[in-house]
């Protein structure tokens, strides 16, 4: 568990560790669900290429789309690119190192998927037996076209009664897989030399402008968690607020149905948590929770602040005595509206 | 205890760029013995098509794993900047530059080294890449005649392939696996000791020429590696505090621009108060809030400090001149300070 924890720590120290992390999820991820899928070729004619290449090219591209999904920096990309510009300048080059990026990162794991079915070579056979020349091997001569068509669509099935104790089979199968095994090598040889060009090359490039693109847009991501956080805080101070000035008004309500009972809670010491708040028994407390149910309180505590400073004096402003009089009927819509203007 | 260890382990190869190349170094050897044993071997026992699988087999993958040993490490772009940096203030040392490149040849070089040693010791890709220059007199019947040239070929491309094996009469499967599979260990354990070999000599031999020469090369290679690591980590602190600054200013401002004044607390204010209210920032209803909220999309502060903040002195505010500016009213500093 500890060693999870430091590598899971170690991942989240900052946001481009965490993306690294979550792409390198994903490209297990891929590797994973190849391993686990059960291919199962057609075995005819027309069927064969459609269903191969389909294998090859449809989860690359979900798994291009996941990873653009699972990572913050698109949205945050997005919003970059469409907020009105207002105060503040918009920098092209930000978006666009955002941009490049984000696509490298969700390109690692749809390239992992198909170099590691090219290099299996399943797909390949299924997609491409029925293209490959029947003069090559042996045992091809004096069958009709169609014919042939259909004993070479067989080929990827080891188990079908027309093909199974034809040796052409496994010398196609041998021959195709051989294909797609050069071609999955020579995919990955290619991407890392040009992964290899770019990292070692950008530098030769206009390496002033690069730190200056790196570091706001560095910027701008922390920006918006730390706004995310601050409008978090917020929320949670001004919901305390609220609500404890809900008990408030609740206790000054009971205190005036009763004023000339004993009143054991105020002369409690200043000093001292009150965390029944005056509720203190279960006539009150369903009372107060209709009235939370039926009638929520406003979402304004500018004047909960001078309340709190009058508290002890029994005064009530205007928008309490509209509030108690109406208590107890159903539904109420609250005074100023929860409708947002936004 | 294992945890402790653990921890270590994992805190020293973070230390530097060095070791962490050193804890990829391993991982990436580990994984190409893994790949090659993953890895479906299968000759196309074709004649001219055997050569090429089986020598693509051998070399194509150690360039990859060399290539890629680059790409992972980091110090590939702190050389080219180095490399390609204008002189300005600082000398540029090529004696550093050939250090930083050595060493990341030197642990690039060790997952193709065990690629090509796991393959040769195998022996299935140089029996599929040679078979068909058996030499048939020595093992098998030399003088079975009636086959051209090209047939020939055509039955010993056949040899790796165990069912498909037509030649019983020219030569014995078994002995030309035999044979081949003896020369590729043979070769295999060749490699070995030869890179063992060039190994130890580099280690031991390197501190007989200049070695003071050395000593300073690797010291301002890790101190280059380091300072940009540092400077990083410094542009990301600093990106922290001018976010939180810029937003706290972007709260105070909307308070103002509402003109609720509720940053002047009345008389006697309870100090608990006075901290809540802090908290809030000044913001205390709905429709404040969704102004605000508003506003943050569709009028983002420009990125310019105001003045006041930075009365200590603060250097970052050349760095905003050339951003758009909004001028606020002036208005006088009652606010706090709050720890945001």
């Amino acid at each position: 568990m500890d060693r999870f924890r430091m590598i899971f720590q170690y991942f989240q120290s900052n946001s481009e560790s965490v993306m690294n992390g979550i792409c390198g999820l994903l490209a297990l991820a891929s590797v994973k669900m190849y391993t686990s899928f059960d291919f199962n070729c057609p075995c005819l004619p027309k069927y064969n290429m459609a269903y191969g290449l389909g294998i090859m090219c449809l989860p690359p591209m979900a798994l291009f789309l996941c990873g653009l999904i699972l990572n913050r920096q698109s949205l945050v990309m997005l919003e970059e690119w469409k907020r009105p510009t207002g105060g503040r300048k918009k920098d092209l080059a930000i978006i666009r190192y955002m941009c490049s990026s984000i696509m490298q990162r969700a390109m690692i794991a749809p390239v992992i998927w198909i170099i590691v079915t090219l290099l299996d070579g399943k797909c390949f056979v299924c997609a491409f037996s029925g293209s490959i020349d029947p003069e090559k091997f042996v045992g091809f001569a004096n069958i009709t076209p169609t014919q042939t068509q259909l004993l070479l669509s067989k080929v990827p099935c080891k188990d079908d009664e027309l093909m199974k104790n034809n040796p052409a089979r496994k010398a196609i199968s041998r021959y195709l897989k051989c294909w797609s095994q050069g071609l999955g090598w020579s995919v990955l040889l290619i991407l890392i030399v040009v992964a290899f060009l770019a990292r070692s090359l950008r530098p030769c490039f206009n390496q002033a402008a690069f730190l200056q693109t790196r570091y706001w847009s560095n910027y701008i991501d922390i920006e918006q968690k730390i706004f995310d956080e601050t409008c978090c805080e917020h929320a949670r101070d001004f919901a305390h607020k609220c609500i404890l000035h809900f008990f408030e008004s609740m206790q000054q309500e009971i205190k005036l149905r009763r004023f000339n009972a004993p009143m054991e809670e105020v002369d409690r010491g200043e000093g001292e948590e009150d965390h029944l708040r005056g509720i203190t028994d279960q006539e009150q407390m369903n009372e107060l929770l209709k009235s939370w149910y039926y009638s929520k309180p406003p979402l304004d505590v500018s004047q909960a602040t001078q309340w709190q400073q009058s508290v002890g004096r029994e005064r009530l402003s205007m928008p309490w005595a509209d509030s108690l009089s109406n208590r107890g009927n159903a539904p109420q819509k609250a005074k100023t509206s929860r409708q947002t203007d936004v | 205890m294992r945890m402790d260890k653990f921890r270590m382990i994992f805190q020293f190869l973070q230390s530097n760029q060095e070791s962490f190349m050193n804890g990829i170094c391993g991982i990436m050897a580990l994984a190409s013995a893994q790949m090659y044993s993953a890895f479906d071997f299968n000759c196309p026992c074709l004649p001219s098509y055997n050569l090429v699988y089986g020598l693509g087999i051998l070399f194509v993958p150690p360039w990859v794993l060399f290539l890629l040993g680059f790409v992972m490490n980091n110090n590939v772009s702190v050389l080219a900047e180095e490399w390609k940096r204008p002189t300005g203030m600082r000398q540029k040392d090529p004696a550093v530059l050939r250090y930083m490149f050595c060493s990341m040849a030197q642990r690039a070089m060790i997952a193709p080294a065990v690629w090509i040693s796991v393959t040769l010791l195998d022996g299935k890709c140089f029996m599929c890449a040679f078979s068909t220059s058996v030499p048939v007199e020595k093992l098998g019947n030399g003088s079975y005649s009636g086959l051209s040239e090209k047939e020939m070929r055509r039955i010993l491309a056949r040899i790796p392939c165990e069912e498909i094996y037509n030649g019983r009469e020219l030569v014995a499967r078994e002995v030309a696996v035999r044979y081949l599979r003896c020369i590729s260990q043979a070769l295999g354990w060749s490699f070995v000791l030869l890179m063992t070999v060039l190994a130890f000599l580099v280690r031991a031999l390197r501190p007989c020429f200049t070695q003071a020469a050395f000593l300073k090369s690797k010291y301002w290679s890790h101190y280059i590696d380091i300072e940009r690591k540092l400077f990083d980590e410094t542009c990301t602190e600093h990106a922290k505090t001018f976010a939180k600054v810029c937003i706290q200013q972007f709260f105070e401002a909307m308070n103002m621009h509402m003109g609720l004044g509720h940053t002047h607390s009345p008389e006697a204010a309870p100090s608990e108060v006075g901290e809540e209210k802090e908290k809030l920032l000044g913001i205390t209803d709905q429709r404040t809030m969704n102004k605000l909220l508003k506003s943050w999309h569709k009028c983002k502060p420009p990125l310019s400090l105001h003045q006041e903040v930075l009365q200590n002195g603060n250097g970052w505010v050349e760095d905003n001149q050339h951003r758009n500016h909004i001028g606020l009213p002036k208005r006088e500093i009652v606010t706090y300070y709050s720890k945001v």
